[in-house]
């Protein structure tokens, strides 16, 4: 009895431990949240560091060697690079729409998808007039669509751009020619002009090769049809150009809703969702040998995270089936709340220069918005080690300069993530196709509301 | 057993009146005041304090909200109800609801059990007897994420561990994270493997105030360990039961962490939120479509929803070695 007191008492002090461990544990983290603006003392001699924010998969942004350079050749200006997540609609965004509210917590420079744009120009009392800064005479490094997209509904420019989403098609040239198929970039071009052609290559594909699929998922060549279907609708995807919403009058996303339903019925998917990791494991066990690729797509592939070192030289790249498309392209943007604003407009502006975007390219494959940068020899003539030696500046830079501008509204986000959801649900099999339509519909006008 | 009990008494009620009868001594009865009224609540004062500022004040604040059509990036218009009534309407808040009970069932009922038994195991004399002890709070200090990674590495729909062992017996590989049931008991493996050492600890620390000499007199009328264990240890651990029952269903109830991290920190819990619970569709809500007050108005409907399930498994509880 007397031993079992003085036992008892350690037990209860591990389980109050153990309590108060319970109630911290659901504590989240918040990661990031640090500015480390150096707390607002402009003067101090110390340098001034500008925290950069991005997201994205694999070598996302591209920024690393440009930073690198800048923060070697600054002494003053320190560039704090902080890729948050690879995933905009369902992290970052949210994320930084919090801390843009409450008025603290989001970098000195921050990245934009095209997902967002729509939102962050609603609201200008986010941002840093970037005029005032001395940005306005770089109008002329973008196309006009490029450009407007930065400026806020009351006429401020606030972001510019990074790079724009030429398209292509990524494929696995070694599990291409073991299905019988020709490997070289050209022929393989030949093979699909139409997405009809495409879904016939990819039958021949799986006749022969039974634990490889053609494709990754629904959702990647989901979006590129979007893309390219946008275009040929007025450039409006979800909502049209009053912030209605669209999504079941617009003949672009019931197309591109029947491809992927198409694609998955056929068998010729792996059933993954991009930038998951499983999608990311698909990648180095040879899940699926094609793969949509805008250009900062490569980047992805060819990142750790993804394929990874071990698959250089086996992925190549080929033209797209149905002509090019506008897949995403980003911006910069310098928050109100940055304490440095001055400082953080500069370093947006080398960001954006040629210099930086071409460095960018060469890293990542991001293919420049700039279009002194577009026209650089260093991008236009550039080969992608990676893949195969493929020309990739002739192959983006190509269509960079005919892309289309695609309208996208105020909340296309939320309901681009709800959308998603849906078409990678029609494959993984927890909708029936024939309810796919109807439920994104549904859940797109709820996302919506 | 009353003889414990009514020992310690006698000798210390007569202190305190002996203390109160000496002389208040005038201009220190300002101090003796302080010292026998306020102290305690000086003393009990920062848990209350804190309670106010990060329990009391928030949930009048969502209450507050849960009354507007709040959008995080733009208007506030007042709806009254109208967020409660599209509530019980919306079909994707029952589902979380159906979701986060089935989840808390699959999970608590088992992990109760076992936390019992291996209590009782624990409660014997055996070597290293601290460490093995306190070796089942271990999964509780891993961290949340980490568990994730590897229970999702577990679960794996094409590498997974689980898959592989199934095809042993000749099973189809499972998509856990595509169908409802198999997404359920994934995550309840989770809960489970993390709290189970948890809730196992404190049932130890509730049966070690259990007295030996009731086992002794069982033990010489010739009842077995097994009818010793369902005769007194179970009806004598019944105030810790309600307390970890209690913990458990709030617990169970406000699921976040583990499903959200099963789906690569998706708050959506699955491509049709197969395992989206309650707290996640309010996450959702109010954080992804930035609709704050039908967010507030959710977390309400969570609160009374575990002011029921709490009730419910009290009265439960309470009958258990329902010999009084």
């Amino acid at each position: 009895m007397i031993s079992n007191s003085r036992r008892g008492r350690l037990l209860a002090v591990a389980a109050v431990a153990a309590l108060a461990l319970g109630a911290t544990a659901c504590q989240s983290d918040d990661k990031g949240t640090d500015t480390a603006s150096g707390g607002g003392a402009t003067q101090a001699a110390g340098p001034v560091t500008i925290t950069l924010q991005t997201f994205g998969g694999g070598k996302n942004f591209g920024y690393k060697e440009a930073v690198d350079k800048w923060n070697a050749e600054h002494k003053d200006i320190q560039i704090k690079y902080d890729n948050l997540t690879d995933q905009f609609e369902q992290v970052y965004w949210p994320q930084m729409i919090q801390w843009l509210q409450s008025g603290a917590g989001a970098g000195d420079v921050v990245g934009i998808d095209e997902g967002g744009m729509g939102l962050a120009k609603a609201h200008p009392e986010w941002w840093a007039d970037l005029g005032e800064f001395g940005l306005q005479n770089r109008k002329n490094d973008f196309a006009a669509w490029k450009w407007e997209n930065g400026v806020t509904a009351d006429g401020k420019l606030f972001g510019l751009g990074t790079d724009v989403g030429g398209m292509s098609l990524c494929y696995r040239r070694d599990l291409f020619e073991k299905a019988g198929l020709p490997g070289d970039r050209e022929e393989v071009s030949k093979l699909w002009p139409t997405w009809d052609d495409f879904v016939a290559v990819g039958k021949k594909f799986q006749d022969k090769v039974k634990d490889t699929k053609f494709v990754d998922g629904t959702n990647t060549l989901y979006n590129v049809v979007l893309v390219q279907e946008a275009a040929k609708n007025g450039n409006v995807s979800y909502f049209d150009k009053d912030n209605n919403l669209i999504v079941d009058k617009n003949p672009a996303v019931k197309t591109a809703y029947d491809f992927a339903q198409k694609i998955s019925q056929e068998g010729l998917t792996a059933k993954l969702r991009n930038f998951t990791p499983e999608w990311n494991t698909g990648m180095k066990k040879s899940q699926f040998a094609t793969l949509g690729c805008p250009s900062w797509m490569l980047g992805a592939v060819s990142g750790d995270g993804g394929a990874g070192p071990d698959f250089k030289g086996k992925w190549d790249v080929a033209a797209v089936p149905g002509g090019g498309g506008n897949w995403g392209g980003s911006w910069l943007a310098v928050p109100k709340q940055s304490k440095h604003p001055k400082e953080a407009a500069q370093v947006l502006d080398y960001l954006t220069g040629k210099e930086a975007e071409v460095s960018v390219f060469n890293f990542a494959g991001n293919m420049p918005s700039n279009i002194q940068a577009q026209q650089d020899p260093a991008v236009q003539g550039a080969k992608n080690e990676y893949f195969n030696d493929a020309p990739v500046g002739e192959i983006f830079a190509k269509s960079a300069s005919a892309l289309q501008p695609v309208f996208l509204g105020v909340k296309h986000a939320q309901v681009k993530n709800a959308i998603e959801s849906v078409v990678s649900a029609i494959d993984d099999g927890s909708v029936p196709y024939a309810n796919g339509w109807k439920k994104l519909v549904d859940d797109a006008v709820k996302a919506a509301g | 057993m009353s003889l414990h009990v009514d020992a310690g008494q006698p000798t210390r009620a007569p202190m305190p009146p002996s203390r109160r009868r000496a002389k208040p001594r005038p201009g220190r009865s300002f101090l003796t005041w302080l010292d026998l009224k306020a102290a305690p609540y000086l003393l009990v004062s920062p848990y209350y304090i804190l309670f106010l500022i990060f329990g009391l004040f928030p949930l009048a604040f969502t209450l507050y909200y849960s009354f507007f059509d709040y959008d995080l990036t733009g208007t506030v218009e007042w709806t009254g109800l109208g967020n409660f009534t599209a509530l019980l309407d919306d079909a994707a808040f029952w589902r979380a609801v159906v979701n986060t009970l089935a989840m808390f069932l699959i999970a608590t009922v088992p992990q109760i059990l076992l936390a019992l038994l291996l209590a009782n195991a624990l409660n014997k004399r055996m070597k290293f007897q601290l460490f093995v002890r306190l070796g089942v709070l271990l999964p509780l200090v891993t961290s949340v994420v980490a568990v994730a990674v590897v229970f999702t590495q577990l679960y794996g729909r094409d590498w997974g561990v689980v898959n592989w062992v199934l095809g042993w017996f000749g099973a189809d590989p499972i998509d856990w994270k595509a169908e409802r049931l198999p997404s359920w008991l994934a995550i309840a493996t989770m809960v489970d493997w993390r709290w189970t050492g948890y809730n196992a600890i404190i049932f130890l620390a509730g049966m070690q105030t259990i007295p030996k000499d009731l086992y002794e007199a069982a033990s010489i009328d010739g009842a077995s360990r097994r009818r010793q264990f369902w005769q007194i240890t179970v009806p004598m651990l019944r105030p810790t039961m309600i307390f970890v029952v209690l913990n458990s269903t709030i617990g169970g109830l406000t699921l976040f962490a583990e499903p959200t991290t099963f789906y690569n920190g998706n708050v959506h819990g699955g491509t049709t939120s197969q395992f989206q619970t309650v707290s996640m569709f309010i996450f959702e809500q109010g954080f992804r479509e930035f609709d704050y007050g039908y967010a507030s108005a959710a977390a309400w409907l969570l609160f009374l929803l575990i002011l029921i399930g709490s009730a419910i498994n009290f009265l439960l509880i309470r009958r258990i070695g329902g010999n009084k």
